[in-house]
Parts: structure tokens; C-alpha cells; sequence
């Protein structure tokens, strides 16, 4: 059997750079303000909400085989998320700079939502409430297999008003698996309106998700640290919910908590100031 | 049919570890109970949780296990339909769902029970195999056919218990997307699936008593279609009969007769499907049969047979 760096970081350590951290979220959100300069269906905000979580889950949280690739499966649930994930896919060398720069055309494999089989990507989504219970058989899956293999799952916190995600939650928890790890984004935000405004029985999540049976904690989405020390931190036996506070548009002062950046793309002028206050978050 | 499933499923879940079962709240029936017992793990009961039964088989599929999803039939695609194609069908999972109780099986139960469009609707969703085998011996040899497949996902409609046998003294074997003669003839073919292949019999040996040598035939895989199968049968007989458990919008009937316009044939064909209606009656299952037009006398009837 070959030897496999399996650790986590351990528990109250310190273990992760988060200046590195910031500079790569920096330069992913770049990466996708400049994908949508050459193509204009793509989700900027909600990726924008889950960049901290999903740099995380890569490069803190996942461990690696000797051969490079991830031992541990990554599933982005909210498939509309998946510009983080592609840019983040491109970094590691599992896509390719043609792959994103073919992204959503015609001689290119990677749309508005991930395609299951693509590299690195493994299940297809896009329609909300699928997520939870592909993670939860994917778990289940390896537990048969007895192997150590986690499922890092990163959904929206509209998904958790699909009821199917609610079956998966406590499905999840009957079978006590503990190698299943969600991530909720929670902006706060479905397509059209603030969720805390407009659907005020969603709230709160913590409690719902422990009387679930699962373990939950909420934290600060945005600090890789947190999240890194949350899930160190878990009692374990069960599967783990971090509900991670975020912003939708997070970095880019017009788009953050503006309902329309869900869908729309930025203009020549949006875009040159976008660049602008990456740079300057920079200093 | 669930019977043999079950012993057949279990033998071969004995030889593969791979193989699992996630039922919706449905009691396990003979062998299922079986399996259960000796391999606990690998037999999930979801509860009354039809989209999470979905999700789980095509998480499991993906991490390499071969999972049988399993319920009554409406349950198997209706509630949980879009979980059936974005997780299976999309993804192109080997999974077979084994809905019990297709067409009107579940006589007295009404119509939340009765998947009466289930052949139809599996039909149109890209990759999936439909089989729907006529009786436990069909059931076996296409159990064995998805316990082994690599192809993608199957919807593998049964009926429930007691069915008779009708196929395992046929001149052929089962063949995955091969049309089956039961019965050799020469002057009609009926054309027939699922355990309504009883209607199909009598409806032969009405013909038969008329002096007609009447064929029959088993289209137990309904996706993909034998066209050429059927092709052949269109060209060779002069009158061709469907009867068939499923309403008309979608049904076989409607692909073959499309077929027969495709290839020009020159046969005249009769088709009997269920009713485009909700039918509020409650009895057996010959009596939910009858009430759709399906009785034999009836079928014969409008065949100009009495």
C-alpha cells in the first residue's frame, strides 16, 4: 500500500498561510471577471460567495495521493458556483487554459454548470437539491469500500429550501456518516430576493441541521482559517454542516448583496473597476 | 416476478459485493428479506424518501457499486423524476430501478398506484433501458442482464407476485433488445410485454380457434426498440396486434406504429393500451384490465374475433 500524507491539520494549530490564501482568491476572482469579458453566461456572484470555501476544501482540506491526485472528493452542489471550482481546477493542472478559455463554447467541455466525467468534476449539477444526496451515497459508497475517502459537498443555502436536500440530510445522519462534510453558502440570497426578507421560517440553520442529527456550526465563509479550524474542531460520528456566512459578490463592492450579479455580467467599465479593487485589496 | 427477483438478486448479491439494494419503505419480499439479513450494510431502506432512494443509488454508482433501486413503480419515476434523470440518466449510471406494480397492478389501490405511463415516460429520457420482462422467468434472465451491465441506467418493470409462467419453454432465449417469439405462427403476430402477455395468449388462441396461426411475442425490452426485430415481423405478417399495459401517448403501440410508417409496411396493425384516463374503478387486476378495454372478449371484439 502506498503511504498517504492523510493528515489534517491538527486540531488548534495555526497550520494554514492566509496571506497565500488571500492571493490566490484574489487572483481567482481576476481569472473569472476575465473569463466574463469573452463570454457573459457565467454566475459571478455566487462564485464569488464560495471562492474561501472552495480554496479551502482544495488546498487545506483535501489530501493527496503521491501521484498529485486528490484522495478525498470534492462535489459542488451548487452547480452555478462552479467558475471557482474551474478556475481552482485550472490552478491545480486538472483543467487546462484552453479548457477555460473554450468555457461555454461550442469546442469546449465546460458550461455554466459541471458535467460529470469533465476532470476533477465529479457529478453533474446545475438543478438545486442534488448535491446532498449524490454526497450522501458517495459517502455511504466508500464506507461499504472501508476506506478513509471524505466528501467535501459545497451547497447553496437555497438548496436547503429543496426538500430533497432535507431527505439527504437526514439520511446522511441515519447511516452516521461522519466522512461527509457540507459546506452551506450562506449569502443569504436566492436569485431574487434576500431569504432572511422574504422567508424568514428558513432561519436559523445551526439548529436545524443538529435536529437533523447532524454536527453544525456556523462560521465566517470568507476566513480559511475558520473554516479550516471548524472542521478540525468537529466532535466527529456524524456528518458535519459548517454554515458559512458569506457575502454574494464578495470582493466587488457593486455586485456584493445586489440580486442582479447572480446573473448578470460585468461591462467594460464594471470590469475595469473590478480589477481595481482586487489591486487594491492587494495592498 | 418480485419472488424470483428477489432469489435471483440475492444469489447474485451472494457472488458480488458490489450489488446493493435502497428500498423506499417497502417490505422486503422473500429473498430481499434473504439478503438483508446476511448483508445488512449493503441493503438501505431510505424510508418514505423516494429522491434521496435516487440520489443515494447514483452517489453509490459513482463510487463503484452497483446499485438496484427499489419501490412501487409510481414511486420509482414519478416522485422522484428529476433525481431518475439529471443523477441517473444525465450521468449515464449503471443503476437498475425495479419498480414493482407496473401499469395496474395495484388494482384496488387507485391511481397514485398505478403506473400507467411508466414505460412511456422512461422511454423518453436519454440512455435509459427499459425492460419489462413478461413473467419470473424473464425476470431472472433480465436481473441477471442488470446485475452485469455496464451500459447505463435501466428501468426494470415488474408486476408482483403469482404470475404464471409463459416464456421458459420459448424456442428462443432472452436476449437484451431482442424481440422473443413465445409462440410460433404464421398469419398473426401479437405483439405484447409485462404480465398483460396473458391477454396476448388468449387473444392468440382466439385466432388460433379461427383457424389463424397466430404468433406471439415477447418486447420485453422496450428501450432500446428491436427495429429490426420488429422491421421483420412487420414485413413477414399480414395483421399485427399489440396489446400492451401502458397508456396510448408514448406506449409501444405508438413507436411501432411509427416504425411501420418509416419502413412503408403494408400489414394492418391493432393496437390496445390502456386508457388516456384516470379510471376510478377497484377490483384485480383483470377487472382494472377490463375496465381499460383490456379483457380478452373485448380485445377480441373490436379484432372482429366473435
Amino acid at each position: 500500500m502506498t503511504v498517504m500524507d492523510r493528515r489534517l491539520p491538527e486540531r488548534g494549530r495555526n497550520s494554514i498561510d492566509a496571506a497565500a490564501a488571500r492571493r490566490r482568491c484574489r487572483a481567482y476572482r481576476k481569472r473569472i471577471l476575465d473569463i466574463s469579458q469573452q463570454v457573459s453566461a457565467l454566475h459571478v456572484a455566487p462564485a464569488f460567495s464560495c471562492t474561501e470555501i472552495t480554496d479551502t476544501i482544495y488546498h487545506e482540506l483535501m489530501r493527496k495521493a503521491p501521484d498529485g491526485s486528490f484522495h478525498d472528493v470534492f462535489l459542488m452542489s451548487k452547480g452555478h458556483g462552479c467558475m471557482i471550482q474551474y478556475v481552482i481546477l485550472e490552478e491545480v493542472g486538472l483543467l487546462s487554459r484552453a479548457d477555460l478559455d473554450a468555457y461555454c463554447k461550442p469546442n469546449g467541455r465546460l458550461g455554466a454548470h459541471p458535467d460529470y466525467e469533465t476532470p476533477g468534476i465529479n457529478a453533474s449539477t446545475g438543478s438545486l437539491g442534488h448535491g446532498m444526496g449524490l454526497a450522501t451515497g458517495q459517502a455511504y459508497g466508500e464506507k461499504l469500500k472501508n476506506t478513509d475517502v471524505l466528501i467535501y459537498c459545497v451547497l447553496s443555502d437555497g438548496e436547503f429550501q429543496e426538500g430533497s436536500t432535507w431527505e439527504a440530510m437526514m439520511m446522511a445522519a441515519n447511516l452516521k456518516l461522519d466522512n461527509l462534510i457540507g459546506f452551506m453558502d450562506f449569502n443569504d440570497f436566492g436569485g431574487l430576493e434576500r431569504m432572511s426578507d422574504g422567508h424568514r421560517a428558513f432561519y436559523p440553520l445551526v439548529p436545524k441541521a443538529e435536529a437533523f442529527g447532524w454536527e453544525s456550526v456556523e462560521v465566517d465563509g470568507h476566513d480559511a482559517e475558520a473554516i479550516v479550524n471548524a472542521v478540525t474542531a468537529r466532535r466527529g460520528g456524524r456528518p458535519l454542516l459548517l454554515v458559512c456566512r458569506t457575502v454574494k459578490g464578495k470582493g466587488i463592492s457593486y455586485m456584493e448583496n445586489v440580486p442582479i450579479w447572480h446573473y448578470r455580467s460585468p461591462n467594460k467599465d464594471e470590469y475595469q473597476q473590478g480589477l481595481k479593487e482586487l489591486a487594491d485589496a492587494a495592498e | 416476478m418480485r419472488n424470483r427477483f428477489a432469489d435471483t438478486f440475492y444469489e447474485l448479491g451472494k457472488a458480488d459485493n458490489r450489488l446493493c439494494v435502497v428500498v423506499a419503505d417497502i417490505s422486503p419480499a422473500g429473498s430481499i428479506a434473504k439478503f438483508r439479513n446476511e448483508f445488512p450494510t449493503r441493503f438501505i431502506n431510505t424510508g418514505v424518501a423516494e429522491q434521496i432512494m435516487i440520489g443515494m443509488v447514483a452517489g453509490m454508482a459513482q463510487r463503484g457499486l452497483r446499485p438496484f433501486a427499489y419501490t412501487i413503480a409510481t414511486f420509482t419515476l414519478y416522485r422522484p423524476f428529476e433525481m431518475v434523470r439529471d443523477d441517473l440518466c444525465y450521468q449515464n449510471l449503471p443503476v437498475t430501478i425495479v419498480g414493482i406494480g407496473g401499469g395496474v397492478t395495484y388494482s384496488t389501490l387507485g391511481a397514485t398506484h398505478h403506473a400507467q405511463e411508466d414505460v412511456a415516460i422512461a422511454s423518453t429520457i436519454p440512455n435509459m433501458s427499459v425492460i419489462a420482462p413478461c413473467d419470473p422467468s424473464e425476470t431472472e434472465a433480465a436481473t441477471r442482464w442488470c446485475a452485469g451491465q455496464q451500459r447505463g441506467p435501466v428501468y426494470l418493470r415488474l408486476g408482483k407476485a403469482g404470475e404464471p409462467d409463459f416464456s421458459s419453454k420459448a424456442p428462443e432465449p432472452w436476449q437484451f433488445g431482442k424481440i422473443r417469439q413465445l409462440r410460433p405462427g404464421t398469419d398473426v403476430c401479437v405483439l405484447s410485454y409485462g404480465p398483460i402477455i396473458k391477454q396476448a395468449f388468449g387473444v392468440a388462441d382466439r385466432f388460433q380457434a379461427r383457424g389463424q396461426s397466430a404468433a406471439v411475442y415477447s418486447v420485453h425490452t422496450l428501450k432500446p426498440l428491436d427495429s429490426e426485430g420488429l422491421a421483420e415481423v412487420l414485413g413477414r405478417f399480414a395483421r399485427v396486434v399489440v396489446v400492451e399495459e401502458c397508456a396510448p401517448n408514448g406506449s409501444f403501440a405508438m413507436r411501432l406504429q411509427q416504425l411501420a410508417w418509416q419502413r412503408q409496411a403494408k400489414c394492418r396493425i391493432d393496437a390496445f393500451t390502456l386508457q388516456d384516463a384516470f379510471i376510478h374503478c377497484y377490483g384485480s387486476h383483470e377487472d382494472l384490465l377490463a375496465a381499460h378495454g383490456l379483457s380478452v372478449p373485448d380485445i377480441c371484439t373490436r379484432l372482429g374475433l366473435n
